[in-house]
């Protein structure tokens, strides 16, 4: 993207709550922001190392309940609790990623699957810890002090919206500079040929951690967010369906690429809220089923990457 | 000691389905290097089968459950032969998003087709248990294990002993090589996916009229599916026949004896232990089918 397209993109974005004046448009925009985050994270194992995790949704979880329990039960501010879920997060991806990276592919599927489906019921069956179905209610928004002189608080949509934006737009570029770092080299050799990788000295194993550890940690982040936005956790926060989101936001957008889980993020989100009107519930997810299979047989590289390709060749004769 | 023996039961009949939803998988897997994520739908399918014959076109229970396997069968050649083949080649990762799909439209097509509610399926065998000693079964559990027992004996059979299941096990093997002997591979692969699914369609047929029939039936059965195939080996038949009764046998205990709660954990627990402990599977000594 050229510098002028990012500014004009930047200023779209930053005055959004200028031009979208309706509280449920700008409730869409924070929630894709917030899946954003999701997809980015999940992209750096998909799209970059070619790991798939089915288990995203437990990361997503383990960071909500983490930043609600620390906020309600320990009293904790938003932003110590907010920067522990995603080290918490975090840390349970370190746990998975040593456990099932020795092997790959089809396993570590399996594992992250696994993990999801053992959050999920203690979050269900712990009753003294996270009250079961009924959920943790009255989740603190969060609030920017400075003693003495000003106190901004994120209840009203247009502040949490900019606290998503910032968010984010800091997992965006933290991605960047990590898939252009050596060690997103790595990452990509390793995707690429392993058995080459390794021989020039890549460590697989280690390098596929790290990725675990920082893509559960960014779940983990746009887990706490989404506590703090909907004031309310329950296990609902494991649903699958989160997973499965998050799984076709990456792979409909274009997985290996920046733009493209944010992309896959902002239509995905839109899409279902569209389609409400038109359809139930049900559909929607028959659609989605249908569509996770066109996109691999017609689009096998994803939106962002196909249409630049397009726009490449557009502009090259000329 | 008589609960441990009633557990001890219960789990090796619970475990029998398992079992054939473990072959399914892992045979599709072994040949077809597939991860069938919509396997459980097929299961699910099974159990809707039998629902739909007896009820809708009344037909006798027997009937009913051979009807289901009947759609199985259709229901996975149709769906490799459409969605698979052209694929033919394409990396695990790629089929892998594909059988998701699948898995997605197929669970929320059943929502849409029979609604929320959970059904259940009417069956002709007594309700008195049968006492036998210290332990006491229902006539209906006892036939679901023979029924499971005799498809698991038949599927070992096909595999070691009939010319079809000789072309199976060598396109497990070695694909070029089978191709270049005059194997089909691409019916193999057709036979294989039918195969696998009509077992799965069993399962749900049979475990239908002892638990409930619900759309989302199948997202445990396959996860269960998936543990029992880790725990025998992917590829390893007579695994996937051990690992079922294995984790029957441990879900029924750990359910007995920890807590009711995690009893679907037990599953997620052994899959992620036997990664940790013993990757290869508990019965690998190497990579085979059959």
């Amino acid at each position: 993207m050229s510098r002028i397209g990012g500014a004009a993109l930047a200023a779209v974005l930053l005055a959004a709550p200028v031009w979208i004046w309706s509280p449920y448009h700008l409730h869409i925009l924070i929630m894709a922001g917030i899946f954003a985050v999701l997809a980015l994270s999940l992209n750096l194992l998909l799209g970059y190392t070619g790991q798939l995790s089915l288990g995203h949704a437990a990361f997503f979880g383990i960071g909500a309940y983490t930043s609600a329990l620390l906020t309600l039960r320990l009293g904790w501010p938003v932003w110590p609790a907010f920067a522990a879920a995603a080290a918490l997060a975090g840390l349970a991806g370190y746990g998975i990623g040593r456990v099932s990276l020795k092997l790959r592919g089809a396993y570590f599927v399996l594992v992250t699957i696994s993990f999801a489906g053992v959050t999920q019921l203690v979050s269900v069956n712990w009753m003294d810890l996270t009250n079961g179905p009924l959920g943790l209610p009255g989740v603190p928004a969060p609030s920017l002090a400075v003693p003495g002189l000003f106190r901004l608080s994120f209840v009203g949509k247009t502040a949490y919206y900019y606290l998503v934006l910032a968010v984010a737009a800091g997992a965006y570029f933290l991605c960047h500079r990590l898939v252009r770092s050596r060690i997103g080299r790595a990452f990509i050799a390793l995707r690429e040929n392993e058995a080459l990788a390794e021989s020039v000295g890549v460590e697989g194993t280690r390098y596929l951690v790290l990725a675990v550890v920082v893509s559960a940690a960014l779940a983990g982040a746009a887990g706490s967010l989404y506590a703090h936005y909907t004031r309310f956790v329950s296990p609902e926060v494991f649903l699958f369906s989160y997973t499965v989101t998050m799984a076709i936001m990456v792979v409909a957008g274009g997985k290996g690429t920046l733009a493209g889980p944010v992309v896959g993020a902002v239509l995905f989100t839109a899409l279902p809220e569209v389609l409400r009107e038109a359809t139930s519930w049900q559909w929607q997810m028959v659609l989605y089923g249908v569509l996770l299979i066109l996109i691999v047989f017609f689009l096998p590289k994803g939106i962002v990457p196909t249409v630049a390709a397009w726009l490449r060749e557009r502009r090259a004769p000329s | 000691m008589d609960t441990l023996l009633q557990h001890l039961l219960n789990g090796l009949i619970l475990g029998g389905t398992y079992a054939l939803l473990g072959i399914g998988l892992t045979l599709i897997f072994g040949i077809m290097n597939v991860v069938n994520f919509a396997h459980g739908e097929f299961y699910t399918l099974g159990a809707y089968g039998a629902f739909l014959f007896l009820t809708v076109l009344r037909a006798d229970f027997f009937v009913a459950l051979l009807g289901a396997v009947a759609l199985g069968v259709v229901g996975g050649a149709v769906c490799e032969r459409v969605l698979l083949r052209p694929l033919t080649g394409e990396s695990i990762d790629t089929t892998m998003l594909v059988m998701i799909g699948v898995w997605i439209a197929m669970q929320n097509g059943e929502l849409l087709a029979w609604g929320g509610v959970a059904k259940s399926i009417a069956h002709p065998f007594p309700q008195a248990p049968l006492v036998l000693g210290p332990v006491s079964v229902a006539p209906l559990r006892l036939f679901v294990f023979g029924a499971a027992l005799v498809l698991i004996v038949a599927s070992h059979l096909l595999i070691r002993r009939t010319r079809l299941g000789k072309a199976m096990r060598a396109t497990f093997q070695d694909r070029e090589t089978a191709a270049l002997m005059g194997v089909d591979i691409h019916t193999i692969h057709t036979v294989t996916f039918a195969f696998g699914s009509g077992l799965a369609a069993a399962a749900g047929a049979l475990l239908g009229p002892v638990f409930v029939v619900s759309p989302s039936m199948g997202d445990l059965a396959a996860l269960k599916a998936f543990c029992v195939v880790i725990l025998g080996g992917l590829g390893n038949l007579a695994g996937a026949t051990l690992g079922g009764l294995i984790l029957g046998i441990a879900e029924e205990l750990g359910a007995g004896y920890v807590s009711s709660g995690y009893r679907d954990a037990i599953g997620f627990i052994m899959i992620i232990l036997v990664l940790l402990l013993r990757p290869s599977g508990l019965f690998a000594r190497a990579e085979r089918v059959g």
